[in-house]
C-alpha cells in the first residue's frame, strides 16, 4: 500500500474508525443505554463495510436497460437489508431489557446494579 | 413426495409453528403445538440422518436456485447428527417443561415463551443445516435474539435475570457482528457465500491478508457465540437465572451449535492447510481450552448456586470440545462430535434435575440440597448418575468421550495433555461429589417437607439419563456416526 491509496479507501477508514468508536462504547460507559448505542454503532459499521465493497465506482443500480452499462454488486446491499433488520431487532430487544431493569432496579447504571445485587446476596454494602 | 423436502420442513415447521403459538394466547394449547413440532422436528431429524448415512450428501437447492446463486442447505453426517442432538433434546425437554413452566412463569406469558422457544429450535436447527455462511448469520441471530428473551424470562424468579440476559445480548451481538465481518471479508475476496463454493475459492487464493483477519474474525465472533474460555462471561449468569427449562435446552444445545459453526469454518471452509490454521489450533485453542478446563472447574468448585456450579463445568467441557478439535486430527474430532452428543445428555440430564429441585423447594442452592437424597430419591439418583458420567466413570457416555480425547491427544503426539485431561476429571470429582455428600449424608433442613417432582418432569430426565447409560455401554452407533461426520468434515466433501 501507498500513501497514495489511503484516500482511496477512505470508506474503509471511516468503518474502522466507528467500529472501533463502537466497541469503545460498549466497554466504557456504565449506563447500559449508552451500551446499546455503542452496539448501534458498531454494527452500523459493518453495514458501511458491506456496502462500499458492493459500489464500483461510475456503476449504476443494477437494472437491466438492453445497454452495455457497468452495475454496482447488488448482493451486498441486500444482505445489509437483512443485517439492518437484525440490528434493530437487537436494539430494540436491548431497549426493551434496559427499561425493565430500569423497573426492577430503578437505575440503569451497571455499577449501581452491581452494588444492589451485591447487597441483595450478601446483606450489607460491598467492602473495597 | 415429501421426502426430497424434509431439509426445508425441518426448519419451516418450527418457523411456521411459531407464529401460531402467539395465536392460540393459551398456555396450554401453544404448549400442545410446541410439542408436536417438536417431535416432527426429531422424527425428520431421524430421516435426515438416515438418508446421509445410507445415501450420502443431501444438497437441496431452496427455491429451485442452483448453488452457489441460491441458498443450498447441505446436510452431510456432521451437521445431520447436530440435528439430532437439538431436536431430540427438545422432544425429551417439552413433555418436562409444562410442569417447570407453569411454576416458573406467569400463566400471561406462557404463549410468549413457547414462541420465543420454538423460534430459538428453528435458528438451532438453520445454522446446523444451512449451507450458506450469511444464512448461518441469520439464523444465528434468530437463536440468540429468543434466547435472550427466554433467559430475561426467569425475571419472575430472580431480577438477575434481566442483567444477565442484557449482559448476554451485548456479547453475544459483539460476537454475531465480528461473525458477519468476517463472512464479508470472505465475500470480498471470493464473491461467494456458499460454504462449498467458499472452500475451494479460499484454497485457490493461497496466502492472502485478507482471508487471515476474515478467520480471525469468524473465530473470535464464533468463540464469544460457544463461550471459549476467556469469552465465557456471559454464560454462567445467563444459564444461573434463567428459567429452568431453558437452562436445559441452552446448555444441551446452543453452545453445541456454536461449536459446530465453528468446526464447519475451520475444517470444511478454510481446511487443515490454510497456514493460519494450523498455528491458531496448536498456540490458540489447545492453552485456551486447557486453561477453560482448569480455571472453570476450579471457579465450580466453590460456587453457591448448583446451577451456576454446573454452568462452570459447561464452559470446562465447552474446553473438552475445543480441545479435541486443536487436535487436528481425525480422531480427536471425533472426540470433539461424540462430546457434542454426550455433553448434550450429561448436562440435559443434570440441569433437569436440577429443575425438579427449584420446582419442589424454589432454589437450587448448595444449602437447599441438604438431605434431598432422602426427600427426593429419583430426583437425585439421576443427579448422581448424571454427575458420573460428568466425571467419566467407565459405563457411561463421560468416559467414552474421554477415552477417545485421550486417544486423539496420544495420536498427536501430547501425552503430557492427556494426563492434564484425567486431572480435570479429579476437579469435576471434588464439585459433584460435593453436592452429593450433602444431600445424602446431611440432614434436611428443619420443617422442609417436600415429595418427589411430578412424574411429567421425572420421565424425560430419566429417559437423558438412562441414554447416559445404554450409550456408555453400546456406543457403536454414536461413535461410528461421529467418525463419518468427523472424516466428513476433515477430508472436505465427502
Amino acid at each position: 500500500m501507498t500513501l497514495a491509496d489511503i484516500p482511496g479507501l477512505y470508506n474503509y477508514w471511516v468503518v474502522i474508525l466507528l467500529m472501533m468508536v463502537g466497541l469503545y462504547i460498549v466497554v466504557s460507559r456504565g449506563n447500559l443505554v449508552k451500551k446499546i448505542v455503542g452496539l448501534v454503532v458498531f454494527q452500523t459499521s459493518v453495514f458501511l463495510l458491506y456496502i462500499s465493497m458492493g459500489k464500483i465506482i461510475g456503476g449504476t443500480a443494477p437494472i437491466l436497460t438492453g445497454r452495455p452499462e457497468i452495475f454496482s454488486n447488488p448482493l451486498p446491499h441486500v444482505l445489509i437489508l437483512t443485517a439492518i433488520v437484525v440490528g434493530i431487532s437487537t436494539t430494540a430487544l436491548g431497549l426493551a431489557l434496559v427499561v425493565r431493569i430500569g423497573d426492577a432496579y430503578g437505575t440503569i447504571e451497571e455499577d449501581e446494579i452491581a452494588k444492589a445485587d451485591h447487597e441483595a446476596e450478601f446483606g450489607g454494602p460491598e467492602t473495597p | 413426495m415429501i421426502t426430497p423436502h424434509l431439509p426445508a420442513l425441518q426448519i419451516v415447521v418450527p418457523l411456521v409453528a411459531a407464529p401460531l403459538c402467539l395465536l392460540l394466547r393459551r398456555g396450554d394449547l401453544a404448549w400442545g403445538l410446541a410439542l408436536v413440532v417438536s417431535w416432527a422436528a426429531l422424527a425428520i431429524a431421524i430421516m435426515l440422518l438416515q438418508a446421509v448415512l445410507t445415501g450420502g450428501v443431501i444438497s437441496y437447492e431452496f427455491g429451485d436456485w442452483p448453488p452457489p446463486w441460491g441458498i443450498e442447505y447441505r446436510i452431510d453426517a456432521a451437521n445431520a447428527f447436530v440435528l439430532l442432538i437439538v431436536s431430540g433434546i427438545s422432544a425429551v425437554l417439552l413433555p418436562y417443561a409444562r410442569a417447570s413452566v407453569a411454576s416458573e412463569i406467569e400463566e400471561s406469558k406462557h404463549c410468549l415463551f413457547y414462541t420465543a422457544y420454538l423460534l430459538c429450535l428453528t435458528g438451532l436447527l438453520g445454522v446446523a443445516i444451512t449451507g450458506d455462511a450469511f444464512n448461518l448469520f441469520v439464523f444465528l441471530e434468530i437463536t440468540s435474539l429468543a434466547t435472550y428473551v427466554l433467559v430475561a424470562m426467569g425475571a419472575g424468579r430472580d431480577r438477575r435475570a434481566l442483567t444477565a440476559a442484557f449482559t448476554y445480548l451485548v456479547m453475544g451481538t459483539i460476537g454475531a457482528t465480528f461473525f458477519v465481518i468476517g463472512v464479508g471479508l470472505l465475500y470480498m475476496v471470493t464473491g461467494t457465500l456458499n460454504m462449498n463454493d467458499l472452500a475451494v475459492r479460499i484454497a485457490d487464493l493461497g496466502e492472502n491478508r485478507t482471508v487471515s483477519v476474515a478467520f480471525a474474525f469468524l473465530v473470535v465472533g464464533l468463540g464469544l457465540k460457544l463461550a471459549l474460555f476467556p469469552l465465557h462471561l456471559w454464560l454462567p449468569n445467563a444459564y444461573a437465572y434463567a428459567p429452568s427449562v431453558v437452562t436445559v435446552f441452552i446448555a444441551a444445545t446452543s453452545t453445541k451449535v456454536a461449536v459446530y459453526a465453528l468446526l464447519r469454518f475451520l475444517f470444511t471452509i478454510f481446511g487443515l492447510e490454510f497456514s493460519v490454521e494450523a498455528l491458531t489450533l496448536t498456540y490458540v485453542f489447545l492453552p485456551l481450552a486447557i486453561a477453560g478446563m482448569f480455571a472453570a472447574s476450579t471457579v465450580a468448585i466453590f460456587q453457591v448456586d448448583m446451577k451456576r456450579m454446573l454452568a462452570y463445568s459447561s464452559v470446562a467441557q465447552l474446553g473438552y470440545m475445543v480441545l479435541g478439535m486443536s487436535f487436528g486430527n481425525v480422531t480427536g474430532l471425533t472426540a470433539t462430535i461424540l462430546h457434542l452428543f454426550n455433553h448434550a445428555l450429561i448436562k440435559g440430564g443434570l440441569f433437569m434435575a436440577l429443575g425438579c429441585v427449584v420446582y419442589r423447594c424454589g432454589s437450587a442452592s448448595i444449602d437447599e440440597m441438604r438431605g434431598l437424597g432422602r426427600q427426593m430419591p429419583l430426583t437425585m439418583a439421576a443427579f448422581v448418575i448424571g454427575g458420573l458420567s460428568l466425571i467419566g466413570i467407565p459405563l457411561t457416555v463421560g468416559f467414552i468421550s474421554k477415552w477417545y480425547l485421550i486417544q486423539g491427544a496420544i495420536e498427536a503426539g501430547w501425552w503430557p495433555v492427556a494426563i492434564l485431561i484425567v486431572a480435570t476429571s479429579l476437579l469435576a470429582v471434588l464439585y459433584i461429589g460435593r453436592v452429593i455428600e450433602v444431600a445424602y449424608l446431611q440432614p434436611a433442613p428443619e420443617g422442609r417437607v417436600v415429595t418427589e417432582a411430578p412424574r411429567s418432569m421425572l420421565i424425560p430426565m430419566w429417559v437423558l439419563i438412562v441414554a447416559n447409560i445404554y450409550f456408555g455401554i453400546d456406543a457403536s452407533l454414536t461413535t461410528s456416526v461421529a467418525g463419518t461426520a468427523a472424516r466428513a468434515l476433515i477430508g472436505g466433501t465427502p
